[in-house]
């Protein structure tokens, strides 16, 4: 497995740049020649982390969310959407879907993630913050290497 | 506008547009709980045909409309949900609360 490319973003943790996290997210992949499934699904997992990190890593505070996303060869994509908020004290009860801290939110953010990505790791330090890795194996429809 | 709200026979029918994210459902739910309190529909009806992306906050927000219509004695209806945002619904598990869902006719 080859790493092929990389992008880095940072912004502010402010609930308009979802949209933007996971469409610049989005544009990043398209050279992997994903299905809509595909790509529908990754915007999907970007947004449920990116909002973890706005609602519950810094809530009222400002603070910055980073997203790294790496491509391989085979196409595997590996994204971690990282906070240095106040992270997750019990990170197995968090996971549990409908576990929620707010009664207009349904505590099945990661339930999401995980159905929609093949992989969901979460790492998390008290008063640190929480990085979440998605991995998705992209299907290769077709390979550069082969062209020619 | 994210929702355009309509009110005929004791139906309100919401038309929600675009995409449904954590920022984007604070806006529409303000505006659906301020018609719903004024009203009090017997059926709320939640049209998600021009939903092009939604997340779990989406679920949040169905949720919290559930909650509200059952506590004045109404129903609430999700209809022309497109394939692709069924998807999420299916996930939340919503069906087995009796929130009844329809998508839409063909495949998008």
């Amino acid at each position: 497995m080859i790493e092929i490319n990389e992008m880095n973003i940072s912004f502010l943790s402010k609930s308009i740049n979802e949209s933007f996290a996971r469409n610049v997210v989005a544009s990043f992949l398209l050279q992997l020649d994903p299905t809509i499934t595909e790509l529908a699904d990754i915007k999907t997992a970007v947004s449920e982390a990116v909002t973890n990190s706005i609602v519950h890593g810094y809530g009222d505070q400002n603070g910055i969310v980073y997203i790294n996303a790496k491509i391989f060869d085979n196409g595997k994509v590996i994204i971690k959407v990282k906070d240095k908020g106040c992270g997750i004290d019990n990170i197995e009860r968090a996971m549990e879907p409908l576990f929620t801290t707010g009664i207009e939110r349904a505590g099945l953010g990661f339930a999401v993630m995980q159905s929609l990505m093949d992989n969901v790791k979460v790492q998390s330090k008290l008063n640190k913050g929480t990085t979440v890795i998605l991995e998705k194996n992209i299907i290769r429809r077709y390979y550069n290497d082969d062209k020619q | 506008m994210a929702v355009s709200i309509q009110y005929l026979n004791g139906i309100m029918t919401a038309k929600l547009s675009g995409e449904l994210d954590d920022h984007t459902t604070q806006e529409i739910r303000k505006n659906i709980d301020a018609q719903v309190e004024k009203r009090h529909p017997t059926i709320l009806r939640l049209d998600f045909s021009h939903i092009t992306f939604m997340d779990s906050s989406g679920i949040g927000l169905i949720m919290g409309r559930y909650r509200i219509i059952k506590f004045l004695g109404g129903e609430l209806q999700i209809v022309n949900v497109p394939l692709r945002i069924m998807k999420i619904l299916e996930i939340s598990g919503m069906r087995a609360l009796g929130i009844d869902i329809k998508g839409v006719g063909k495949n998008d």
